[in-house]
């Protein structure tokens, strides 16, 4: 068995969620190599090509793949499954594994797996569904297994490799697509995706100006990412790359402060195996307070400032 | 331009579903059905796009029981002009519905599909892409605007750092997120009306494609539930807590 993980990357460093996806891919307990698929992609491959447990790293270059389109990418990757006979793929969770490793799958008549959590060997894997409430064992005998896996779920693969970084021939370009921009948000604070500690915030903000009012001091306190529900993203308080849930982020931190959210099963779907979660409402019968290891009733507009002065007095 | 709109039949996403006793599925029975939330959204946008004046026909389309009519109707109710059911009482996987999809694209050659970006029963976020690639098609996967200028599609998508921008040629397949539209509530009227737009069967077996499941889902089961918490009296127990008990700061 050879395993091949799909990078993502901005051409210069590799994403959190590789780390994860190579983490998970030592699972199969077999050759693991790390497709960099990009245009003068030199740091990300070593990036790569240093990280515990990998065999090697196949680097490609062509301008074609700067922004790495994924119809490129797809054609790309199949072709040295075909080649190299690779039988596993792996891509993070994210919204770029998920963009891509069904395109890899179809070109090879495959069926892709998402979003597993468990590898228990090959072709065997455990994955959420209906939102998190229910748990699937899978089994799979394709000859080419690809997946998508969760990052919470596997623990990153650390620094500490010294693969070879091995040039191989660019694909075709389908130029069928092109990136006009990308908005990234950019922030001070820890990634959201791998935090430690995460205040959230839901429509019980009421605007965007009182989510950065309220929430901010508290933030910077505990040293935490924001997060948000989908309510609160939907009204425009924040940014689409806050929401956590179902459709948005998964997250496990150490603490989720969950303030002003009802608790919704597509918000628990994103949250819910934090280790603690504390939950800050005014309707003591909120869903939210049955998840909630520590639930405070009460006005936010209080208890909030209460809590960043309670902190700060204490440290 | 023709637009192609693929609609799934799932548990609403209201209803907290259980697992079999027997562990061999989720129970079903006598659990309320609705359109797919993405689905709705993407219907919503065709039809925004032939209200503009960009598209000329909205075709909804389903694979699955003769149950997803339900499903077609209401995606007619929001403006769809026609619909399809592609009918088979097996299971499908998303790379059956795929295959499933590319031969009713060939038959009908629209420019542009809007699938929603993932099915809210399996989760699995695939379908789009699938079809995407069995057509040699670009995509733009969890659209949140679509703008058709001319022969190309400019399309924002929520990524996990922020939003991106695409264009990409026709034809081509876009999958909806969440926050692409609002969609309509379907009127008394035009539910009325939908009763009377065509909606052909086909049978899978006409299509000639191999729709046989490859993935086994060997057992279901419920995760773990948490273990119910407390509540605290105030803030400065709440502080208590953190630091003694829970050790988290
Ligand atoms: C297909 C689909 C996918 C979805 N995906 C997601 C997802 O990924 N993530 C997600 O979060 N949601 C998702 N949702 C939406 C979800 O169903 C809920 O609508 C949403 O999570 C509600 O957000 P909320 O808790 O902020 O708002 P609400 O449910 O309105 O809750 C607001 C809460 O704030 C409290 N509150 C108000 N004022 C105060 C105050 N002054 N002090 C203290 N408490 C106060 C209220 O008591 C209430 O509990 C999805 C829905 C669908 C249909």
């Amino acid at each position: 068995m050879k395993v091949l993980v799909i990078a993502e990357h901005d051409n210069t460093k590799i994403a959190g969620a590789t780390l994860n996806a190579v983490g998970a891919a030592q699972q199969f307990g077999a050759e693991v190599q790390v497709l960099v698929a990009g245009c003068d992609s030199a740091a990300a491959a070593n990036e790569a090509a240093a990280l515990a447990g990998v065999a090697g790293v196949v680097s490609v270059n062509a301008p074609y793949y700067r922004d790495q389109p994924v119809e490129n990418l797809a054609v790309l990757v199949a072709g040295l499954v075909r080649n190299e006979g690779f039988t596993a793929v792996l891509a993070g969770g994210t919204s770029f594994g998920k963009n891509l490793a069904p395109r890899i799958a179809a070109l090879l008549d495959v069926a892709p797996v998402s979003d597993v959590v468990s590898i228990a060997g090959v072709g065997r894997y455990v994955r959420p569904i209906y939102a998190g409430n229910v748990m699937v064992s899978v089994e799979s005998d394709e000859p080419v297994q690809v997946l998508t896996v969760r990052t919470t779920a596997f623990a990153a693969a650390s620094a500490g490799g010294a693969a070879a970084v091995r040039e191989v021939v660019a694909g075709e370009d389908l130029a069928v697509s092109r990136l006009v921009g990308r908005e990234i948000s950019k922030s001070e604070r820890p990634e959201l995706a791998t935090a430690r500690i995460v205040v959230s915030g839901g429509r019980g903000l009421g605007s965007g100006d009182k989510y950065r009012e309220v929430l901010e001091p508290l933030a910077d306190r505990l040293g935490a990412a924001l997060g948000a529900s989908r309510a609160a993203v939907d009204a425009g308080y924040v940014p689409n790359d806050y929401q956590v849930g179902q459709t948005g982020k998964i997250v496990a931190p150490d603490l989720y402060v969950a303030v002003g959210i009802s608790g919704a099963i597509q918000h628990l779907a994103g949250m819910k195996d934090s280790k603690v979660i504390v939950a800050i409402n005014k309707d003591p019968d909120a869903p939210i307070f049955q998840v909630a290891d520590f639930g405070l009733v009460g006005d936010l507009f209080e208890t909030i400032p209460q809590l960043v002065d309670g902190l700060g007095a204490n440290q | 331009m023709k637009i192609l709109v693929p609609v799934k039949r799932v548990v609403d996403y209201n209803v907290k579903v259980r697992v079999k006793s027997d562990r061999s599925g989720v129970e079903l029975s006598g659990v309320k059905m609705a359109i797919n939330p993405f689905d709705e959204i993407s219907v919503e946008e065709a039809v925004r796009l032939k209200e503009a004046g960009t598209a000329t026909e909205v075709i909804a389309v389903s694979c699955g029981s003769a149950a997803s009519q339900e499903t077609l109707r209401t995606a007619l109710a929001m403006g769809a002009d026609r619909a399809i059911l592609v009918e088979t009482d097996a299971e499908l996987q998303p790379l059956a519905v795929g295959k499933l999809l590319k031969a009713v694209a060939e038959r009908e050659q629209p420019q542009l599909v809007i699938c929603g970006k993932q099915a809210i029963d399996d989760d699995a976020n695939q379908t789009g892409q699938i079809l995407a690639a069995l057509m040699g098609w670009g995509q733009a996967t969890f659209a949140s605007k679509v703008v058709v200028e001319g022969e190309t599609l400019r399309v924002t998508r929520e990524i996990d750092g922020g939003l991106e921008t695409l264009e990409l040629k026709l034809p081509a397949v876009v999958t909806s997120d969440l926050r692409l539209n609002e969609p309509r509530y379907a009127t008394l009227p035009n539910i009325m009306k939908a009763k009377k737009k065509p909606l052909d069967v086909i049978p899978v077996a006409d299509l000639g494609v191999d729709v046989a499941p490859r993935l086994r889902h060997t057992q279901y089961s419920e995760p773990p539930t948490r273990k119910a918490g407390i509540k605290v009296a105030d803030v400065a127990d709440l502080i208590a807590k953190l630091k003694n008990d829970a050790k988290v700061i």
